[in-house]
């Protein structure tokens, strides 16, 4: 809390609501509807979700600053290929590092990594707000829809690990004697479909809650 | 407002700094990324061979448990073997040794595509009292490449344990090759029958007990990891046929 007094103009109120605006009304995967493919694939366990949300969040904000310190040399017409270059090479350097220094969890993540190259919400947010802004609220914008991400994954890889496997980040929750009454885990929990319906559960809380984000017509 | 040769240069400047950039970032995680890639291959067989390991301590086990390796050729024959850091005989060394390569080398031979001669891997391994052989597997299952290491006990024939591994199995289905409940069914099956001839591991879709074949040959398929439980059955046939005739002459 201290930090933020001595930076007040960093953390004004605007580049607040960068941050945490996609947390809820503003959610890439909720209300913008981007990054839906990598939600359903890497929430099995969460243990491969916190690792992509962290992933996606040091990519949004690192390409975001990037592009937005470059944003008045680069050339209109090449913007898109300069855009897929930066997100590019961030990616392969996430994924080496992963390589190098989290195997376990890198091979659990495979292609996905790879595929946060083409996760519509870093193009998005380059297109829709680095070009147009400067290096520190850019900075923050991939930072918040990098956490407002990972926070819908953690969502999901929660309920599904705890219904699908019986476990939370590797360790067993539900005890043995639940096992030992029939209780048996879900296997339709672990795969790809139950992702799209946890999210259009947490949809549907969201909207009942927030009023504003149901469309009129 | 931008010229085409600004765009030209632009790019080009940007191709090399990002080129340098990750041609860098590759040279300087290379060796951290190799060891964790040696480490897992030597956990996997200490997996096999039931001997619990970390990441931190697999190369220690590896050098108490692993005494020898040796590569064998086609003919039954120790080309190379390798012992305590150093080479005994020849110069290949069983860690080294590519097996994916080798088999291919021995299809192409087969057909006449190549004169090179295959080698196999083969790891002797001492646990407590017992002298155990690690032998490495390679395949394939429905969407990638499926591998494992098989464990014999000291009379060549009996399976004391086994570890698999997949690319890209499909969860719930063919996935299961990797977990307890498929691999637990091995150890105490046999590859060879009571007179001595090769039956290899079969695995039986509908289950063992519906079938004609010896439980002691055989474990149960995976239901609806039809493909990928064929993959893993080829795979052990194929992979212990190159080693039948080095077991029989080993074996007391």
């Amino acid at each position: 809390m201290k930090v933020e007094k001595v930076r007040e103009p960093l953390f004004s109120t605007k580049n607040k609501k960068l941050l945490t605006a996609p947390l809820n009304k503003d959610n890439p995967i909720t209300v913008q509807v981007l990054g839906i493919c990598s939600a359903l694939a890497v929430t099995v366990k969460l243990e491969p979700a916190f690792v992509m949300a962290i992933s996606v969040i040091v990519v949004t904000a690192f390409s975001n600053l990037v592009i937005s310190s470059l944003r008045n040399t680069i050339p209109p017409r090449i913007r898109i290929i300069v855009q897929l270059v930066v997100i590019a090479t961030l990616v392969i350097l996430v994924d080496q590092f992963l390589k190098a220094y989290v195997y376990d969890v890198s091979k659990q993540l495979s292609v996905f990594v790879g595929l946060i190259i083409t996760n519509c919400i870093v193009m998005g947010r380059l297109e829709a707000f680095a070009m147009a802004n400067k290096p520190w609220p850019s900075f923050l914008d991939g930072v918040g829809n990098g956490l407002g991400y990972g926070l819908i994954l953690i969502i999901v890889a929660f309920f599904r690990e705890l219904f699908g496997s019986g476990t939370l980040f590797g360790m067993q929750v539900i005890p043995d004697s639940f096992y030992a009454a029939g209780y048996v885990n879900n296997g339709f929990m672990i795969l790809p479909p139950m992702a799209l319906i946890i999210v259009g559960i947490i949809i549907w809380v969201q909207r009942s809650k927030n009023a504003d984000l149901v469309d009129k017509s | 407002m931008f010229s085409n040769s600004y765009i030209f240069k632009y790019s080009a400047v940007m191709v090399i700094l990002v080129a340098a950039l990750l041609s860098a970032a590759a040279i300087l995680l290379q060796p951290a990324q190799d060891k964790n890639i040696k480490v897992e291959k030597i956990q996997d067989m200490l997996m096999s061979a039931k001997i619990e390991s970390t990441t931190a301590n697999a190369e220690a086990l590896y050098d108490k448990h692993i005494i020898k390796e040796v590569v064998i050729n086609e003919a039954g024959e120790e080309v190379g073997v390798y012992s305590k850091g150093k080479f005994i005989t020849g110069d290949r060394r069983a860690f080294t040794t590519d097996l994916k390569a080798e088999l291919k080398i021995k299809q192409d031979a087969a057909v006449g595509k190549t004169t090179q001669k295959p080698v196999f891997p083969l790891y002797i391994c001492v646990k407590g009292m017992d002298t155990l052989y690690i032998i490495p597997l390679q395949g394939n299952g429905l969407w990638g490449p499926v591998w494992g290491n098989m464990t014999l006990k000291s009379d060549f024939s009996t399976i004391e344990g086994i570890s698999f591994g997949h690319k890209g199995e499909t969860p719930g289905l063919g996935a299961e090759i990797s977990t307890p409940i498929f691999e637990d069914q091995f150890p105490g099956k046999k590859i060879f029958d009571d007179n001595g001839e090769f039956t290899s591991i079969n695995i039986v879709k509908g289950g063992v007990a519906n079938s004609n074949i010896d439980p002691i040959h055989g474990v149960d398929a995976i239901s609806g990891g039809t493909i990928t439980s064929m993959g893993v059955d080829a795979m052990i046939k194929n992979n212990l046929s190159n080693y039948i005739t080095y077991i029989k002459n080993h074996r007391k």
